[in-house]
């Protein structure tokens, strides 16, 4: 007999739908309500200083849909209208200055895709395989395309003649939220291609974004993104704030930590197949897809390994790697029903290939808590369910 | 190219915002505090959530301990045993805490506190005084425990011109399951978020009649119980904007059905005593409020508790002048 979805007639096709004025601003449809955000609830003490984790297990493409992207606040996300932003330039600079949202429309301004991890992505599977998800183990990045201005031009509209020689100044940056997060940042990076930015995919940024002005600091770890950005300093040291000191470094195994640990290495992780996204559909064509990403640079290609790593082979880009921001690849699979040990291999433009949890506890231990790009897998079993594992 | 947009910063203005203070003292002002101020001072504001001796309630930061364990397998890292600069500790106390009130505290104040933080890690003695002209004396256990990131030279070999393909190892054995240890939160997306809606009609009916006012509060105890209410300020909030934040509001809590503050998520010991139908009677709040942990398993509110009588008696009073 025929498929009745096809030879009876189906409510959809003889009624109507929704007009259009029924979801001025829409959200996904219905059928589509798990894929959302997740939190950790054991990682901290409330849900206030803490994170959540973006669904990167049920997503395709690289851009992150603002409404799933990961969050993390240190006082809560605040709620400030656009009328009452001010930013403040002030420290080394030859006249300190203050904007409104107004002044920063009026800036030329560009847009960049970038992607933003916290340092703490993956870092609960240090000391071991830990959590049963890409969204838990991997869940802490989100990529979006942001249109804002170069922090160059609110620098050099303030003047950096005061500052003197730039090679050893730095700009410290801090949210207008309790927590008052600040980061010190050198001045050459400020310089090169940090953003001060107000959207994110085409619309204003989401309030846990920052709204409405955040600081984009491509490539680095997501603490130095300062959320609600009021303050820009030029500084001639580092502030060594709290989030750059007894947070963010790097503890190795002898106990000393390392510190100004900015830049995100080189990373990718299988989304699907994966814990969460078993294979349903028995055997035959399967398509093993995932995500790649270098704060270094961008990403050049991507290997695929279904055994565990003892053999290799290159998978797809989506579409060719860009500077700083998440690449999709693929690698088109007939897949028997055989059990499988699912990696990937990041490799980007600086030649840099991602190593594996063993090559990376050789050099730091399992203390370092931050920075953890290691090569994931996945056990996929013959019934096509997936769980988080090491392997030898 | 200027663009000759915004506006000069006025000196008010910079002195406002601009706060931070470096290692070398920059940005420090003026004072002085002592410890035995400090540990009065860290109670009232700290140690609800760092313990009365900085030693950390639940998952909230230790501030204290951890000497020599830096190399160990589970590092404790305090502001004694890790904290490289003083003046980290100072400009985070400043500026970012208590949390829920940040910038409250006075510049001495915030001196006491550090004294006090200082003397909980045994680096000073308790006639300690710390001031900004001491400031840079105050040796930091861990201040040379820092390298600048070298990975570009110690881990040169991750840069591979040619990474294996073919036969890259003989055998691939699993070492560890994540299954074993089960700590994934479940999935539950739609089941588990419950709307607020649902949550209110789920609860019990607020209790039929309103208790008929009492005699007016005596103000004085209202006064007192508004500095008792300090400790629990970092959590809930009361007033006409008053918003749920880590604690649900509690205005007009007394008498009030348990667990039935719209878009609060309560614990699940919390739901399920309101859904017994319980109400926060004077009685069931100072037993509550006595000993939280003791008083419900597994509560989210992490307070140690209120060891005088008075002080609950008192705080109650202030949550009264509340009621809607």
């Amino acid at each position: 007999a025929g498929d009745p979805l096809i030879t009876e007639m189906q409510d959809w096709a003889s009624g109507l739908g929704d007009g259009v004025d029924e979801t001025p601003y829409g959200l996904p449809i219905s059928y589509e309500s798990d894929v959302v955000r997740r939190n950790v609830e054991w990682l901290t003490a409330d849900t206030i200083s803490s994170i959540n984790f973006t669904p990167i297990h049920a997503l395709d493409g690289t851009i992150t849909p603002q409404g799933c992207a990961f969050e993390r606040h240190h006082s809560g996300a605040i709620d400030m209208k656009k009328g009452d932003y001010r930013l403040m330039i002030n420290g080394l600079v030859d006249t300190p200055l203050v904007f409104t949202y107004e002044d920063l429309e009026r800036f030329p301004r560009e847009n960049r895709v970038y992607f933003c991890e916290c340092a703490a992505n993956t870092g609960m599977e240090w000391a071991g395989a830990q959590l049963n998800g890409a969204q838990f183990t991997h869940g802490m990045i989100h990529n979006m395309e942001y249109s804002g201005i170069p922090l160059r031009t609110l620098l050099e509209e303030a003047g950096l003649d005061a500052a003197g020689d730039l090679k050893d100044k730095w700009v410290y940056v801090e949210g207008a939220d309790a927590s008052s997060n600040g980061r010190s940042i050198p001045m050459e990076k400020a310089l090169d291609d940090v953003l001060v930015a107000f959207k994110a995919n085409g619309e204003a940024l989401r309030k846990e974004h920052g709204y409405p002005v955040r600081l984009v600091v491509p490539g680095w770890e997501g603490n130095m993104w300062i959320k609600w950005l009021r303050r820009i300093e030029v500084t001639d040291q580092a502030v060594e704030s709290r989030e750059e000191t007894s947070k963010y470094t790097d503890t190795l195994e002898d106990g000393t930590s390392r510190k100004w640990t900015w830049v995100m290495d080189a990373k990718s992780i299988v989304t699907s197949p994966s814990p969460q996204a078993p294979i349903k559909h028995g055997h035959g064509p399967l398509v093993i897809t995932g995500l790649a990403w270098s704060g270094r640079g961008a990403i050049t290609g991507v290997d695929v390994s279904v055994d565990g790593g003892k053999n290799w082979q290159p998978a797809r880009l989506g579409a060719p790697g860009v500077d700083k921001a998440l690449t999709r690849f693929y690698l088109d699979y007939n897949w028997q029903g055989e059990e499988m040990f699912l990696q990937a291999r990041a490799k980007d433009s600086t030649g840099y290939v991602q190593p594996t949890k063993t090559e990376l506890r050789e050099t730091r231990g399992e203390n370092s808590i931050y920075h953890n790009n290691c090569i994931q897998t996945w056990w996929v079993k013959s019934d096509g369910e997936a769980e988080n594992v090491e392997v030898s | 190219e200027k663009f000759g947009l915004g506006r000069a910063a006025l000196p008010e203005e910079i002195a406002a915002w601009d706060k931070d203070v470096a290692p070398d003292g920059t940005g420090l002002p003026a004072g002085s505090g002592d410890v035995l101020t400090g540990e009065e001072v860290f109670a009232d504001n700290c140690a609800i959530c760092h313990g009365d001796f900085a030693e950390g309630v639940d998952n909230w930061p230790k501030l204290a301990g951890g000497d020599g364990t830096l190399a160990d397998k589970d590092p404790l890292k305090t502001v004694g045993s890790y904290w490289p600069y003083l003046s980290t500790t100072w400009d985070y106390v400043n500026r970012s805490m208590p949390f829920g009130s940040a910038q409250t505290m006075s510049t001495d104040d915030v001196y006491a506190i550090v004294a006090y933080i200082l003397y909980s890690n045994d680096l000073v003695d308790e006639d300690f005084v710390l001031s900004d002209e001491n400031f840079l004396d105050v040796e930091m256990p861990n201040a040379g425990g820092f390298i600048i990131d070298d990975r570009e030279t110690s881990e040169a070999h991750f840069w591979k011109p040619e990474p294996c393909m073919k036969n890259c190892k003989d055998t691939v054995e699993i070492t560890m399951r994540a299954a074993v240890l089960d700590v994934t939160p479940d999935e539950g997306g739609t089941q588990e978020a419950t709307t607020p809606a649902e949550e209110a009609a789920a609860a019990p009916t607020p209790a039929e009649e309103a208790p008929v006012a009492e005699a007016a509060l005596d103000p004085e105890a209202v006064k007192k119980g508004e500095k008792v209410f300090k400790k629990c300020k970092a959590c809930h909030q009361v007033g006409d904007t008053a918003k749920n934040k880590t604690g649900p509001t509690l205005n007009g809590i007394v008498g009030a059905s348990v667990g039935a503050r719209d878009g609060f998520k309560y614990s699940k010991p919390m739901k399920a005593l309101a859904d017994s139908g319980a109400v926060w009677s004077e009685e069931e709040l100072a037993a509550f409020l006595a000993k939280p942990k003791k008083y419900l398993k597994g509560t989210k509110m992490s307070f140690v508790g209120l060891k005088k009588e008075t002080d609950i008696v008192a705080v109650t009073t202030y949550l009264k002048s509340f009621q809607e």
